[in-house]
Formats: C-alpha cells, sequence, structure tokens
C-alpha cells in the first residue's frame, strides 16, 4: 500500500493507482472529461491537471501513479485558471444548442460551464461545422459536439475490438470518423454513445421522445440472452426510449447491439399480450389458465397415445440459466423423455 | 607526368535543385571531349558530395589539382567547358567564377564535427567514409569497450540531445543499459520538421555512415538489436542514400549478425514518417511506427521505461548520433573542449533569413549571436539594421538586437525566452513585422497540432485568430493580456512539448516588441510596413519627377498625375502591392 497526501488529506491506496483514483477513493472531486476508469488513462483533456510537490510541470492526474510520500495539490489558482480557460476553449467552438439538445440535463461540458460560470467566452472565433449526416441506424453523429476526449475510439478498440473510429486530420480539425467519412457501418453495440460526456453521440431512436428531467428510469435485466446484463429502461409518457447501463454492476455497463436498441418491441402493435387458441378456424383471445390447460391436455394426450418419446423439447439461448434447468427438468421428469435440447448447441 | 584532379560537386537537396546533376553531367561529358577520358579515372575522377552547408551559393564546384583546392560558385553546365579548358587543362584559375574571401569568412568562425566530411566524401560510397576514418570508432568499441566504458565516453563529452530539449545523452543511453529486458530498441529521430530547418537531412544526405555508426555504438552501449530510423518521407534522397549506405554496411560487417565478427548483432530498419510534424515526439513517434495514429501520450513513462511496443526504447536525434563516433574516435575531452560548462561540443544551425551569408553552419556552444549573424553571415542584407533572432523554429522565441551578445547554448537561450532547438536560426532585420512573425509560427504549430489536447488544439487556433486580427487591423485593446493569459495556460497546460511550447513565439515577441503591437491594436500601423491592412502608400510630391514608372507599374490603376508633374495614389483604389514603392527610383513614395 502507498500512502500519500491529498489536499492535506492522508490517502492510502494500492501501487499502481493513479493519482484520480486515489482521490476519487478519498472522496475528493477532481473534474474530468476524458477518464473512464474502465479505459486506459488518455490525458487529453487536461482538467484533470494537479500539482505534485517537487514536479516542474502541472500533471494530468489521469495518468499519474501515485508514489510514496507523494503530496498532490488538487486545487490551486493557476489550476482553477487553466480549468476556466479549458472549458471556455471547448465552449468557444461548440454550437451551445442546449436547449434543443438530447444530451442537456445529462452533460459533462454543460456541469463544467455551469460550475464554472461561464455566461461570457474571451475566446470566441471558428467554430467547426460540419453539414454531412451520418445515415446509419442508430447512432446519431453531431461531430460539431465532440470534445475530442477519444472516449468513443476508445471503447470500440480496447473493450469492443470493433476500431470502427478513429481521429482524423490535425489540429482544430481533428475529427473523430469511421474510414473515409463513410457513414457508420459497425455492429452497432452504442457503447460510444454510453461514454460519451456530450450531445456528439446519441441514440436516433430516443431523439425527440423525452428530456432528461422527465425520463423514469427502470432497472432491469435484458431479455435477448443468458447474459443477464443489468439495464435500466428510460421511460418516457410511458414508453421505453432507451436502455442504458450503469458501469457499476455485473456487465460493467456494457451492451450488446440487442440489449440497448432491440426494445422496439415493447410497443409494437404486432406484439402478443395474450395467449390465442385456434377456435372455429380463427384464433381467439383466451385466457393464461385455459391456453395452459389446453397444452397440459394435448401433451397428455399425446404421451398416452404415442408414449412420452413422441415429445421433445427444445429450450432458448434467450432464457436465463433457471429457466433452462426448469425446462430440462419438466421434460425430463414430467414428459419422461431425454428428447431435450437447446438452441446454443447448433 | 599526370595531374591529379578530383573535381567535388555539391550533390544536396540544395545543390541538385540548384542543377547538381547538370553539372556534374557536363563536367563529365566535357572530359570525355577533351581527351581527359576514363583511363585517367584514377588522376581525374568526378565525384558527387554531400551538402557544405553554403546553399545560398550552390552549384557549389571543387576543383582539387595536386591537392590544391579552388572552390567554384554559382556553377552553370554552360559553364563547364571554360572551367575544363583554362584551368583543368590550362592550369590557370578561372577567377571570376571561383569564391572570394566572403566564402571563407563564412567557414572561418566555424567548427565542423559532423560535418567535418560533409561535402567531402562521396555519401554514396562507404570506402569514401573508411578513408578518413570512419568506422574506426565502431572497430575500437567492440574490440576493446564494454558497454559501461562507451556510456562513459558519452557522459564524460557532455553530449546533449540535439533534438532540441538538450537531455544529455550519455544518462539516457544509461538508463536504458540499466533496465532489465530481453529486447530494446534504439530509434534515430529523422523527423526533421521546423520550417527552415535541415541539418538532419544534410548529415543524412551528406554522411549517412556517420549515423549508422552512431547508431550501432549507441545500440552495444544500451543492450539493443533492433533500431529504427524514423525519417520524413519528405526526404527521398536522404532514404535514398541511408538505404545505400545500410546495404554497404551490412556487406561490409558493419552491420547484421555478428558485427566485425563478435558475438553483437543488430539491424537497422527504416520507417517513413507521413509529413506530421507532431511525430517528431518521441512518444508520438513510437506510436506512428507502432502504427497508430501518430498521437503523443503522457510522460512517465518515458520510453527508455517503456518505448516502442512497452520495451525499453532511447530516442536520439540525427545530429546527436552523428556526433558519437567522432567523440568515440577523439575522446571525450577533445569533444568537450567546444563549447560551455553545460553546453559541450558543436551545434549546427541553419542560418536563414535576412543575413547575407544563408546555409547550414556548425559552430561551437558558446559563440556569441553576434559572431553567427556578423561574422558568419557576413550582416544583414542591403546592410540594414538587424532587429532580433529567432532560434529553434515554432517551439522557440525571437531575441532582440540588444541581447545579440548571448551565448548560444541551452541555459543561456532558454534564459531568455527561447531555445536552441534543432538550430532554425532566422534573422530579422527592421523590415520584419513581430507580430506577423508570431502569427506565421502560430499557423504552422496550429495546423501541426495533433488535436488531442485541448489548450493545443483549441488555444492555439484562438491565438492564431487573435494574432491574424491584430495584424489585420482589427486588433481590439485587451488583446495584448488575452495573449497572454491564454499563452500560459497553453504552457502550462498542454500535453506535449508541441503545445507547451507553441506560444513561445508570441511570448517572447510580446516581451520584447510590445510597442509593436501596441502600434497595430491602438493606432492601426505597422512599424515596419508588413501587414497590408495597415498599410498606406504615398507619394512625397518634394520627391516626385513625374517619371509615370509607378503609374504603368500599378496594377490596379491608382496613380493618376501629369507626365513631370507630381504624382497622386487613389487611396480607395490602391491594392496596396507595393510595386510603385519597389519602382520608384527617387524614392519619393512612402510606405507607413
Amino acid at each position: 500500500m502507498i500512502t500519500l497526501l491529498i489536499d492535506g488529506k492522508q490517502v492510502e491506496v494500492k501501487e499502481g493507482t493513479t493519482i484520480l483514483e486515489a482521490a476519487r477513493q478519498a472522496e475528493i472531486y477532481i473534474p474530468t472529461l476524458c477518464d473512464d476508469p474502465r479505459l486506459e488513462p488518455y490525458g487529453a483533456c487536461r482538467l484533470c491537471l494537479v500539482q505534485v510537490k517537487g514536479m516542474p510541470r502541472l500533471v494530468t492526474a489521469c495518468t499519474t501513479p501515485v508514489a510514496e510520500g507523494m503530496e498532490v495539490q488538487t486545487s490551486n489558482e493557476q489550476i482553477e485558471r487553466i480549468r476556466k480557460t479549458i472549458v471556455e476553449l471547448l465552449l468557444s467552438d461548440h454550437p451551445n444548442d442546449c436547449m434543443v439538445c438530447e444530451k442537456a440535463g445529462d452533460c459533462t461540458l454543460q456541469e463544467l460551464a455551469y460550475f464554472y460560470n461561464l455566461r461570457e467566452n474571451r475566446f470566441l472565433g471558428e467554430r467547426r461545422q460540419y453539414a454531412q449526416r451520418d445515415n446509419n441506424p442508430f447512432i446519431e453523429r453531431d461531430m460539431e459536439k465532440c470534445v475530442l476526449c477519444g472516449k468513443c475510439v476508445r471503447v470500440c478498440e480496447e473493450v469492443q475490438a470493433v476500431a470502427a473510429i478513429d481521429i482524423a486530420y490535425r489540429g482544430f480539425n481533428a475529427k473523430v470518423t469511421p474510414p473515409f467519412e463513410k457513414d457508420l457501418n459497425c455492429e452497432f453495440c452504442g457503447q460510444c454513445i454510453s461514454v460519451c460526456p456530450t450531445g456528439a453521440l446519441i441514440g436516433k431512436l430516443s431523439i425527440g421522445r423525452g428530456r432528461q428531467k422527465d425520463i423514469q428510469k427502470v432497472d432491469t435485466i435484458c431479455p435477448y440472452c443468458g447474459c443477464g446484463c443489468n439495464i435500466t429502461l428510460h421511460v418516457s409518457r410511458n414508453e421505453i426510449i432507451r436502455v442504458s447501463s450503469s458501469p457499476d454492476n455485473i456487465n460493467e455497463g456494457w451492451l450488446c447491439v440487442k440489449g440497448r436498441f432491440g426494445f422496439k418491441f415493447v410497443n409494437s402493435p404486432d406484439r402478443l399480450k395474450k395467449p390465442l387458441i385456434k377456435k372455429n378456424g380463427k384464433f381467439e383471445e383466451v385466457s393464461w389458465d385455459e391456453a395452459l390447460d389446453y397444452v397440459a391436455s394435448k401433451f397428455r394426450e399425446i404421451k398416452d397415445r404415442y408414449g412420452p418419446d413422441a415429445i421433445g423439447g427444445l429450450s432458448s439461448a434467450r432464457c436465463t440459466n433457471e429457466e433452462n434447468y426448469l425446462f430440462q427438468k419438466f421434460i425430463r421428469a414430467t414428459i419422461g423423455t431425454n428428447n431435450v435440447d437447446h438452441c446454443a448447441r447448433y | 607526368m599526370q595531374k591529379e584532379v578530383v573535381i567535388k560537386i555539391c550533390m544536396g537537396t540544395g545543390g541538385i535543385a540548384a542543377g547538381g546533376k547538370e553539372v556534374m553531367q557536363a563536367f563529365i561529358e566535357e572530359l570525355k571531349q577533351q581527351g581527359i577520358d576514363a583511363t585517367v579515372e584514377k588522376h581525374c575522377s568526378v565525384h558527387q558530395v554531400g551538402c557544405r552547408g553554403f546553399c545560398a551559393r550552390d552549384v557549389l564546384v571543387d576543383v582539387i589539382m595536386n591537392g590544391e583546392k579552388t572552390t567554384y560558385q554559382f556553377i552553370k553546365p554552360d559553364m563547364v567547358p571554360r572551367i575544363v579548358e583554362e584551368h583543368i587543362v590550362g592550369g590557370v584559375v578561372v577567377d571570376e567564377w571561383a569564391v572570394k574571401e566572403d566564402y571563407h569568412a563564412f567557414h572561418e568562425k566555424q567548427v565542423k564535427v559532423v560535418l567535418a566530411d560533409c561535402g567531402e566524401i562521396d555519401p554514396e560510397s562507404i570506402d569514401s567514409y573508411i578513408e578518413r576514418g570512419g568506422y574506426e570508432a565502431l572497430k575500437r568499441v567492440l574490440s576493446e569497450m564494454s558497454p559501461e566504458e562507451v556510456i562513459k565516453v558519452i557522459k564524460d563529452s557532455g553530449l546533449r540531445g540535439r533534438g532540441g530539449a538538450g537531455f544529455p545523452t550519455g544518462l539516457k543511453w544509461e538508463f536504458a543499459r540499466q533496465k532489465n529486458s530481453d529486447t530494446k530498441y534504439i530509434i534515430c529521430n529523422a523527423d526533421e520538421g521546423d520550417p527552415g530547418a535541415f541539418m538532419d537531412r544534410s548529415i543524412i544526405e551528406g554522411n549517412p555512415h556517420s549515423v549508422i555508426e552512431g547508431m550501432v555504438i549507441g545500440a552495444y552501449a544500451i543492450g539493443a538489436k533492433t533500431g529504427y530510423v524514423y525519417i520524413r518521407a519528405e526526404y527521398p534522397l536522404a532514404v535514398e542514400r541511408l538505404k545505400i549506405a545500410l546495404a554497404q554496411a551490412k556487406e561490409k560487417k558493419f552491420l547484421g549478425e555478428n558485427i566485425l565478427g563478435k558475438d553483437f548483432s543488430f539491424e537497422i530498419k527504416i520507417k517513413l514518417g507521413a509529413g506530421a510534424f507532431v511525430c517528431g515526439e518521441e512518444t508520438a513517434l513510437i506510436a506512428s511506427i507502432e502504427g497508430r495514429r501518430g498521437m503523443p501520450r503522457a510522460k512517465p513513462p518515458f520510453p527508455v521505461e517503456k518505448g516502442l511496443w512497452g520495451k525499453p526504447t532511447v530516442i536520439n536525434n540525427v545530429e546527436t548520433l552523428a556526433n558519437v563516433p567522432y567523440i568515440i574516435r577523439n575522446g571525450a575531452s577533445w569533444f568537450a573542449q567546444y563549447g560551455t560548462e553545460k553546453s559541450k561540443g558543436t551545434k549546427v544551425f541553419a542560418l536563414t533569413g535576412k543575413v547575407k551569408n544563408t546555409g547550414l553552419i556548425e559552430v561551437p556552444m558558446g559563440i556569441s549571436l553576434r559572431e553567427i549573424i556578423y561574422d558568419i553571415g557576413g550582416g544583414i542584407e542591403g546592410d540594414r539594421r538587424l532587429k532580433a533572432v529567432q532560434t529553434g523554429g515554432p517551439s522557440g522565441g525571437c531575441i532582440p538586437e540588444s541581447m545579440i551578445d548571448i551565448s548560444v547554448d541551452y541555459e543561456s537561450l532558454q534564459k531568455v525566452g527561447s531555445i536552441v532547438g534543432s538550430g532554425g536560426m532566422v534573422v530579422m532585420d527592421e523590415t520584419d513585422c513581430m507580430v506577423n512573425i508570431a502569427r506565421y509560427f502560430l499557423e504552422f504549430t496550429q495546423t501541426e497540432s495533433c488535436g488531442k489536447c485541448v489548450p493545443c488544439r483549441i488555444g492555439t487556433k484562438r491565438l492564431l485568430e487573435i494574432l491574424t486580427r491584430i495584424t489585420d487591423g482589427r486588433g481590439r485593446p485587451g488583446d495584448i493580456d488575452l495573449l497572454l493569459i491564454l499563452s500560459e495556460d497553453i504552457k502550462a497546460g498542454s500535453l506535449c512539448g508541441l503545445g507547451q511550447t507553441a506560444p513561445n513565439p508570441v511570448l517572447s515577441t510580446i516581451k520584447y516588441f510590445r510597442d509593436e503591437y501596441e502600434a497595430h491594436i491602438h493606432d492601426k500601423r505597422c512599424p515596419a510596413g508588413v501587414c497590408k491592412n495597415l498599410l498606406t502608400y504615398t507619394i512625397l510630391e518634394e520627391f516626385c519627377k513625374g517619371c509615370t514608372m509607378c503609374a504603368r507599374v500599378c496594377p490596379a490603376g491608382a496613380i493618376v498625375g501629369e507626365k513631370k508633374k507630381p504624382h497622386r495614389i487613389v487611396q480607395e483604389i490602391c491594392i496596396k502591392c507595393g510595386a510603385c514603392f519597389e519602382t520608384c527610383k527617387f524614392k519619393a513614395i512612402r510606405k507607413g
């Protein structure tokens, strides 16, 4: 263990911990835009600059490992001045259309602008403007709002191992883009959206369907497979408009395309809400009791007439382990056959 | 008795651009015609040499007859027959084309270590290098010295990184030596990118083997088996000569498996840079070799701990490595005799701007700026007044005329807000606008920023915008303070050296030439008469003879007047091109 002083507070952390992680453990706030504890340190936004006693320059807390006896100052006049300049510079190259931005209320840049009370801007000048829209079905990419924190690029490479995007061009014109500025054509896991600190990356399905403050959040489990990812449904006006996942849960906040974007069926008019039984050549809605009794009677009929091996059971990867266990138990013990299998075997 | 004749033709990029290839061809053909044919090849050989520094006088040709050397300047192919006839056949030097006193003055105060063999040897011949003692150092290192002893010599010599930062080379090697790793790398940084700097290119073009020898010695010292030369693709001739040199070195067993029969193997690979200035920054360079986007990362860990592919890596600049064989050959104290207490040896500078003699110069550290400008550079063009010297390229600063007696070394330059850098040296006179100079350098750094960190990406853009509006005559009160604050924040806040030094041209020009900024902002006037929007040209009636020359050259038709009577410029039509000013023989046009 390593002991250091952060803002005069003694902190004990494991070796290899960064100053930023140590400060968080000690509940000392350091602003960041490009940090994500799940990704490799990047050191680009420069908001987490801190003073370490004995070091000639300010260092980024996110990239600097702690050392025994280190004395860290997370704020002073110079540091605050630089942080303010950085946020001001970012805002000078930002549409600042928070009134209509989907991210308003959940935007790190907006929060920083608020806390630094940036009503005016000393650095107004040219702003990046892009006419081109990305026509992919899921991810709205508004690169005018991008702060180049590189989180989307990193999550795509480090976590998803897809590397569908990277930074192109230089200097002020640097821009995150798919190869050759084409439309995004990836697996659409949407991890990039989940890490974006601003409104640069937004799920297309949720656009115009509810402000952050009106959203009711419902924690549940993803229904798509046995992984059991924890998800949070964002509900507005009694409809799911978005799915997110918290970084502190079992799947560390990562989801796939189905879990993140496959929620439209919930409100589909074609969705069956009650069982149907065909009577006189037409499907009729019936109660669950009637439907289950009907299925049970048919199973019994087949079993009596042809024996249990005339029946087989095929289970689904969308079921949980427990459900699959119960299913094979039912087929083996109740029906009395070993004809049971699972789609994941094929 | 047959005369011994050697003809050496400058064939660096500068020489070739000036027509070196054609001159060489003319010599070969002319000699053949005159009957001094191939049979006397031994006695009369024409060959190419690398850069000798005085590029402004290209094509430079040495004619050496029986050991006596005559240097000709500004040679064109059609001048060759006369040189051959009068000088080589007739034995009479063509005086009017030979270099004069000023050529020798250019070289007199220079001390050539890394450039000693450039311009003397044929860069495409390893034998030519060996004849002048090449690879002697490597032989000695491999047969007599332990890696630790090599490091000690380099440490004792006081050699510091010539790429700009000036880190002690021996110390860097020692750190790498001490790292416990089965794989280590040595990289030669030949991604020379400062505008106007071309010392690394000239060294590789003129004496590639010195760099290779330096690298092999470095590899032996730190324990590396593989090395890379990261070189700009924009240097095709240097790349070509390097490739030739690598093949030759391998053939002679100075490179490859079991070098000189010893238990030491080392190979060198060439990696071409794709033209990004930031890739000269070592962590960005490493990323680029690894196939990733050339973006710097935070240090520590330093490359010497975690470098290429995560292994301990030493990155040395071309000039640094080229010094190594000479230090080993002549000893640490020989090298340390040049320079100041903390900055030893020599440094190559690209002297350009408003001096009479421009070109590549090698001077001992500690020489004064005055000696460089007035003795080597021959003074200011047109004998105008010196205003400032910009050193260190876009990362450097401007040193005003009042400080011209400053010693040129790492510490002294840093103290006044500039740096040695990779060795750019631009001399400016009273016709240079300091705000415009700052704007020029910011334009460069701004486009070359990688865009990773905010202060550099957006901050330098805003600096440039403010500078542009000042030079356009739209400067606002408070702009100077805004420049100062933003500059300080960019310096302290940026990730890598590019951003950390980008504001230097702004800060140093404000420090020493604040009045020029104020004149632009408050008086809407450019004292040097450079910024177009702030210029007016007026005709001084008392001097105007009415010759009509100005009216005739004016592309906008803005000058009116009758013949032999004073003319007048219609300001609304004037496009401020300056054509009238250049044309007037009577100094009747005032600019300002």
